[in-house]
Formats: C-alpha cells, structure tokens, sequence
C-alpha cells in the first residue's frame, strides 16, 4: 500500500538524517528516485520551491513528494513518517539528557557522522549537478549544445551572490528571469 | 479556558509562528524559538536553548523538529511536545499542499519550464555554496577527512547505498575517537 510505503520511507529517513538543512538531501535522491515516485529533475525544482517557503526543509520536502505520490493523505503519511524519529529520540533524550550528552560513544559516532554528512551532500550535488548539465545522461554531445555553456554560467553567477550572501528567494528569481528570456528568445 | 489548556494552544500558536516565518529551517529557526520560548513565555531559559541545538545536532531528524520536540516536552510534557511539532509542520505542509497542486497546473506552460531550468543551475550554485560553509564548518584532522571523502566516494562513485555509509561512518568515528582517547590515556 501507497502510504504505508510512504510513511515507512519517510520514517527511515528521519531517522538517519543528522543535522538539519541539506543533509535529509542525500537519502530523499536515493529512495525518491529508487521507487520512481519523483523525477531527479522534479526534485531539483522543489529544492528551489522549499528554499522561498517557510518552514525546515525536511518537512516541505516531505510533503511535497507526498502529494506527488499520494495525493493530501499521501502528504499527511510522509510528513508523520519524518517526525516522528526526532519526536521519540527527542523525548528519551529530555528524559536523560545530562548521560546523553556525557556519552562517549554518541560524542564518537558524531565525530564519524558529521563529516560524512558533508561527503554525502557532495554526492548529492553531483546528481543535481547531472540533472543541470546532462539532462539527457552522460554525453559528449551536450557539451555542443549553447545551453551546457548558459547553464554553466547561471551557475557561476550565482555562485558568487550565494558567496556574497545574497538571499536565496533572490537568487532563484534572478535564475528564473534569465531561464525565461533565454527560453523565449530560443536558446534552449 | 483551563490553564493547562490555555498553555497547550500557546505552545502550539508559538511554534506555528516559528514554523510560519523561518525560511530554510533547521538553525535559521534558533533565534525565533530563543524569541517565543525564553524571551515570551519563559519555557525555557537561554542556557537550553544550546543544549537544545546540541542535542539536536546529534540526533537524528530535523533540527527544527528536535527543538519544538524539545521545548514542547520542557514547557508541558509529551502534550506539549505534540503541540509544539504540530504547529511548526501546519504552516509549510498547508503551504506546500497548495504549491505542489498550483505547480502541477502550470509545469507545462513554457515559461515555467525556462524558469525551472535556469532555477536549477541557481539550486546548484546555492547546494555548493552550503557544502563549502559545511566543510569550513566541520572538524579538522584525519578521521574526518577519511569519512568525508569516504562517503563521497562510496556514494557518488560506487553507488554504495547511503544507509550504509552512515552506519559505516558512525561506527569508524566511534573507532578512531575511542582509540584517540587510549592514546592520549597512555
């Protein structure tokens, strides 16, 4: 069954994602893409979608492939399934808080975890990197065509206003302006 | 009302506002909840707020989540922790609800298939520019760089299944970490 599945998914990867933001990224590619519920290009798009709406990442995204999948209770399962991992690690952690944050043996696992989380996202990045540049999978032909180069340079720019802390909704608008003139003026 | 009710729908109105006006989520949340949960209502104090983005660096789960859990459990038990997790996931899964209905009407107009395309290059700018604050960010020394490049080659390259690599990393931090701590025992 659809939401059982879903929820079950979702549940696995609240319950190994560390640390917040990007880092749910990795697993949501990996099991998303796996069963076909969303397209890796989809999934990009909704990565902008969740960075101009408010609330945490985890939970927009959650909802998102939800819905796609399952419609609103399709929703509902894969946003309970992504909480509730945090909701019961959290309360037996505020039980036991002082031997928690005494443990060695969770100081030494983080010490392994967080760094991979940082690998692991760099994975991420280059399937979304694939999805930019070779939309059509790995060719040599998609390096002759104007839009790798145009991708290419959106990329960059925006590289450098995400350096210079430029807000991501303005980031998103000003790559969404040039996609449309580029579109409408033929170039894709 | 009874108080005890009263507190409930307080918590759940604070966390829905946090949820409501935190954009990126995880630790952008921090300073709204230190705002609502210290400043205003006194649920917690300043102190808990760091213990709170502590634990909620090492467990698993949104951070978000972790800290409206968290408050929630200190201001009023497991009722409250409901509450609290309820009002930050209303606001983005109402939102989200209504853009993932409004994008399926409008994905095959042309120029939200230009935006989109340009929109990913942008993702792609902004992933790496969050990946180069994380590296900055993460611990120095060998064993952190091992795991760093070990899951990035296991996963990008091998196609070694990310649950997996956690657990492989977790196990190798716990290691190296234990066997530092005999060294400098010695």
């Amino acid at each position: 069954m659809i939401y059982l599945e879903l929820f079950f998914t979702f549940l696995m990867i609240g319950a190994f994602t560390f640390g917040g933001g990007y880092a749910m990224l990795p697993l949501i590619q990996e099991e998303v893409a796996a069963k076909g519920w969303v397209d890796a290009a989809a999934l990009v798009d909704f990565v902008a979608v969740s960075e101009s709406t408010p609330g945490p990442f985890a939970i927009n995204m959650a909802t998102y492939v939800g819905a796609e999948v399952g419609g609103v209770f399709g929703a509902v399962c894969a946003t309970l399934g992504v909480v509730v991992p945090s909701i019961v690690v959290i309360l037996i952690v505020a039980k036991c808080y002082d031997r928690f944050r005494q443990s060695k043996a969770v100081k030494g696992c983080m010490s392994g975890l967080k760094p991979a989380v940082v690998g692991l996202i760099g994975g991420a990045i280059v399937s979304v990197g694939a999805t930019v540049f070779f939309p059509a999978g790995w060719a040599v032909s998609a390096f002759k065509e104007l839009k790798f180069y145009l991708a290419a340079v959106i990329c960059g720019v925006m590289m450098v206003l995400a350096f210079k802390k430029v807000h991501p909704i303005i980031i998103i608008c000003i790559s969404a302006v040039i996609g449309i003139v580029a579109g409408y003026l033929g170039l894709l | 009302m009874s108080s005890r009710l009263k507190q409930l729908w307080q918590i759940f109105a604070a966390f829905f506002r946090i949820g409501a006006f935190t954009f990126g989520g995880g630790l952008a949340m921090i300073p709204l909840i230190q705002k609502e949960a210290v400043e205003k209502h006194g649920w917690v104090s300043d102190d808990d707020i760091l213990e709170i983005v502590a634990i909620a660096e090492s467990t698993p789960g949104p951070i978000a989540i972790n800290a409206a859990t968290f408050v929630g459990y200190r201001a009023a038990g497991v009722l409250g922790s409901a509450f609290a997790t309820f009002g930050t996931v209303l606001p983005s899964f109402v939102i989200i609800l209504l853009i993932s209905y409004v994008l399926r009407q409008f994905q095959q107009l042309p120029a939200v298939q230009y935006a989109f395309w340009g929109i990913r290059a942008g993702v792609l700018a902004m992933l790496i520019k969050s990946l180069y604050t994380m590296f900055k960010k993460s611990a120095k020394g060998w064993p952190a760089y091992v795991a760093m490049a070990a899951a990035f080659v296991l996963t990008a390259v091998l196609d070694v299944h990310i649950l997996i690599v956690i657990i492989g990393c977790a196990v190798f931090g716990l290691v190296t970490a234990t066997l530092a701590e005999r060294r400098a025992g010695k």
